[in-house]
């Protein structure tokens, strides 16, 4: 059911400051792509294009195309909330709903939009979820409690529940780990490993050992330079962009010269 | 310009789902709604307040004494502002000393607590005021009064009236129960900006060897100075537009002087319209809803300066 | 500041850190012996409470005397003003301790169940009640509930969530500032002239009561609800996007439920603060002895109209009328009280779980 990614010609704009130049790339179907680069490069701003999140900001807006199986994300008849209801989100910081309880956090896609459901059927979604996100042992005997009396990583867990739970095609991933422990860190990047059997992930990190770890292939962004907008270097393989990569900015970004 | 709108019309119109649409105009329509609401006042003021504004002294019978409607009103005017300066001049000291106690000298522990019970002053509907200053404070007030007739005066702010003698239903009175009232206002406010003073200037002060004193004097006040101003702008449009406390205490006759405790004494607006309107007929009627209008004015003029204060200090607040 | 610069080639740190000093427990001992001293003189002489406490007030400023000659002029000055802000506190607590002892000293004799259920219907001299103006309070702000509460709450989300600083949000948040400072008789006037137009002169209406008090209302909700939804964290918002929820079921379902207590707590100190509302009433809703069950028809008589007449003119003789007026007083303290307990109660338990 995964799903594709073709972007041509994207430029990202917040009101007149052009934030994104000219992206051109293609996120293969049930893989693990990663984004890194400098902080401000865009890449954050890039992966909210994707799912339309971006425009939630005044003024925000874009040009180019954004195809997922021939689809035009941005085409005029298009309804942004479809569009995030085939790609689920995953934030930087675990955002779980303070008034749900666990088991409501799971099912928040659902019962925000009213959706009617059997017990048995939601019951079903809840542990599914659960046991994709890798938390189910842990609370499923605490389903009624709140969201929020979970730990860092159990709540980042319970967010990717609640993501999945919509079932996307491709889920987005903005630096799910940088407000986590180690521990809770490597959780999640052996969950990514498993998850990518599925979903289409796409990942935004700062750790380029992380990029290393989890991703197939590695996309990487730069600044032009001061007020400039950002763009895409180069994209490939992620064993090519570490050990040959073409463009001199990306080795020297790897190797830990700047950024 | 042209170029972003030609962006914005290029870039494709967002879909609107029709609960979107429907929940943005219900808020975007309470919105305007006030904005009409604020129309709607000055208009119905103006409207119903101009037959008043333009009648002649005869057409507006007996009740302002054959006066027209500025002769009317201008004694009222004084005794609004008179009234509500004096109490202004009483409250802002105290209402300092208070909010400072809270936010840099009471125990931390207690500050709260004392903020929560300054703020209980705040709850006491207006017309409890009323009730304790016509028969409690005035009658504690009058010995006082009497002393300050016999032993000052020669100030002519406590000269006894030559007709009546002192009086304790006089403007000070009633100045003092608005002074009351308006207190915990002020200090809701200035403890705010006390407590927002930066912690560094407060530990500059402190690190050079100053006392607590020095250290308010060096870093509290300078930066909560126009935060006092706009409170007290704010504490004066409240007393300007007080109605209850002092049309009970208060035994006013319209005239315009500047003496404290005599038994003749200038009305306020607000007073006069709760003392008058429900007898009220006629055009009489009109020349209370405009002697209204002008109160609007006022207030609105004083809470204006206050939110320009407040606008301006927002550039140079240095919370950084 | 300068002496610190003229320091000895080789400063005693002893006598530098013990420079000339009150001992610490000084200031404690003086204020106590001191309050001591006013209680004694208020019990065992014919001096009167004002007196006695202005005599101990006097009694303390012995500690910067003190200071002043044994520590310096700073130490001095320090003193002084820690002493001044002390009694600024005392003084502001005076009014509040003298108004609630008198209210309830006079009030409650008259609290008893005839006083609570019995109108002013027919009663002349002593008797009667306030049973009508306990209806029409409760109903009068309920009905200004009822309007404000909604326009006060759209006005809010439309500010926080849709005007975003643009031109039209600008200009709401500013006259929602003005509305703030318009005096109630103003609000009174306003209902007045408003309901003249429909129903000419002379007219005296509850639901014109309510008018006038939602106008009051308003800005308050406007403010408290304002704070509140701006309370929310951005990232709650953004993660119901991204579930696929419309902006409106996000509003409806995330952001109003995370911002209850608050919003709950707003309103009720709203309530509580026009519920004593006297001047918009006198003008509006007027004077009856009767009850009135009906907003839309009739004079409506509130608790603050009614006290204010039951003092200002009770009639001869005096006494009943004047003892009314202190039991009516006393119950709307008490409503006003209550009202302001429910709202602390409310944010301090209803507060979503997790945040403090």
């Amino acid at each position: 059911m995964a799903k594709s990614i073709d972007v041509s010609d994207l430029n990202i704009y917040y009101g007149d400051f052009l934030a994104v130049e000219g992206v051109n790339i293609t996120i293969p179907a049930k893989s693990v792509t990663a984004f890194i680069g400098p902080s401000g490069c865009g890449k954050s701003t890039f992966l909210r294009s994707l799912n339309r999140m971006h425009e939630v900001i005044k003024g925000a807006h874009v040009e180019g195309k954004v195809l997922v199986d021939g689809t035009d994300l941005y085409a005029p008849d298009m309804d942004p909330v479809n569009v995030r209801r085939l790609i689920g989100m995953v934030f930087q910081r675990p955002n779980p709903f303070p008034t749900m309880s666990i088991y409501d956090n799971v099912l928040a896609g659902q019962k925000l939009n009213s959706k009617k459901m059997k017990k048995s059927e939601s019951d079903d979604t809840v542990e599914r979820a659960l046991r994709q996100a890798g938390l189910w042992a842990e609370v499923k005997d605490r389903l009624s409690r709140p969201g929020s009396g979970l730990s860092g990583g159990q709540q980042q867990r319970l967010c990717i529940a609640r993501a999945v739970a919509v079932q996307p095609e491709i889920l987005l991933m903005d630096e799910p780990c940088s407000a986590l422990d180690p521990i809770s860190t490597s959780v999640i990047e052996d969950l990514i490993h498993e998850l990518k059997t599925e979903y289409t992930i796409v990942i935004v990190t700062h750790n380029m050992q992380q990029a290393a770890r989890v991703s197939d292939d590695t996309a990487f962004f730069n600044l032009a330079g001061v007020g400039q907008p950002g763009k895409l270097v180069e994209s490939g393989r992620t064993e090519k962009i570490f050990s040959n990569p073409d463009n001199p900015a990306t080795e020297s970004y790897i190797q830990g010269r700047f950024g | 310009m042209s170029s972003t709108t030609e962006r914005e019309k290029q870039a494709p119109r967002p879909v609107r789902r029709p609960g979107d649409r429907i929940f943005e105009g219900l808020s975007t329509s309470a919105g305007i709604l006030i904005l009409l609401t604020l129309l709607g006042v000055a208009i119905f003021l103006t409207l119903e307040g101009l037959p008043g504004i333009t009648a002649s002294a005869d057409e507006i019978g007996g009740k302002t004494g054959g006066k027209g409607f500025f002769a009317y009103v201008w004694p009222l005017v004084f005794g609004t502002v008179w009234a509500a300066v004096i109490a202004l001049l009483i409250a802002v000291p105290v209402a300092i000393g208070v909010a400072l106690y809270i936010s840099h000298y009471a125990p931390r522990r207690l500050s709260a607590t004392l903020g929560y019970v300054i703020d209980l002053l705040a709850a006491v509907p207006s017309v409890v005021y009323g009730l304790w200053g016509l028969l409690f404070l005035s009658r504690e007030l009058a010995p006082f009064y009497q002393w300050l007739a016999d032993n000052l005066g020669f100030i002519p702010f406590f000269a006894g009236n030559p007709s009546g003698g002192v009086s304790a239903n006089s403007i000070l009175t009633a100045s003092l129960v608005l002074a009351v009232m308006v207190l915990p206002i002020i200090t809701a406010i200035c403890r705010e900006i006390f407590l927002q003073t930066p912690r560094l200037h407060e530990e500059a002060a402190l690190a050079l060897g100053a006392t607590r004193w020095e250290m308010v004097r060096m870093s509290v006040f300078p930066y909560a100075r126009s935060g006092i101003v706009s409170a007290s702008m704010l504490g004066l449009g409240r007393a300007l537009g007080e109605t209850m406390a002092v049309a009970m205490v208060l035994s006013a006759s319209g005239i315009v002087t500047f003496n404290l405790i005599g038994s003749t004494n200038p009305s306020t607006i607000a007073a006069n319209i709760a003392l008058q309107f429900p007898e009220a007929f006629g055009t009489f009627t009109n020349v209370l809803i405009a002697t209204g209008l002008v109160l609007f004015v006022i207030t609105f003029a004083a809470n204006f300066a206050a939110r320009a204060i407040v606008e301006r200090r927002k550039d140079f607040s240095g919370a950084n | 500041m300068t002496t610190t610069l003229q320091r000895n080639p080789e400063p005693d740190l002893q006598s530098l850190l013990h420079e000339d000093q009150l001992p610490t427990w000084l200031p404690r001992t003086l204020v106590a012996g001191a309050a001591l001293i006013t209680i004694a003189l208020v019990i065992g002489t014919s001096l009167s409470i004002a007196q006695a406490v202005l005599i101990g007030w006097l009694l303390t400023w012995s500690l910067p005397i003190a200071s002043r000659v044994v520590e310096g002029g700073r130490k001095a000055a320090d003193r002084t003003v820690t002493l001044l802000v002390a009694s600024a506190f005392g003084l502001a607590l005076i009014p509040l301790g003298s108004i609630l002892a008198l209210v309830i000293s006079r009030g409650a004799p008259q609290l008893n169940a005839e006083f609570l259920t019995y109108s002013m219907r027919n009663v002349v001299g002593e008797g009667g009640g306030i049973y009508h103006a306990l209806v029409g309070t409760l109903l009068v702000t309920a009905a200004a509930t009822v309007i404000s509460v909604p326009i006060g709450l759209f006005t809010a989300i439309y500010l926080v969530e849709y005007g975003d600083g643009n031109r039209l949000s600008r200009w709401i948040t500013f006259l929602v500032d003005v509305m703030t400072g318009i005096p109630s008789i103003v609000a009174g006037l306003f209902a007045y002239a408003l309901f003249v137009i429909f129903f000419g002169e002379g007219i005296r209406l509850g639901i014109g009561g309510a008018v006038a008090l939602a106008v009051l209302m308003v800005p308050i909700v406007v403010r408290a609800c304002e704070e509140m939804l701006k309370l929310v964290p951005n990232e709650l918002r953004e993660a119901s996007f991204a579930l696929g929820v419309p902006k409106w079921r996000t509003v409806v379902k995330v952001v109003l439920p995370t911002a209850i207590s608050g919003i709950v707590t707003g309103v009720t100190l709203a309530i509580a603060r026009v519920i004593g509302e006297t001047a918009p009433l006198l003008i509006i809703a007027g004077l009856t002895d009767s009850v009135n069950f009906n907003l839309f028809s009739e004079r409506m008589t509130t608790l603050p109209v009614f006290t204010y007449f039951s003092v200002k003119f009770p009639g001869v003789p005096p006494e009943a009328s004047i003892d009314r007026g202190w039991g009516a007083a006393l119950v709307l303290i008490i409503i006003v009280m209550v009202l302001n307990l429910i709202a602390r109660a409310v944010s301090y338990f209803f507060s979503p779980k997790g945040e403090r």
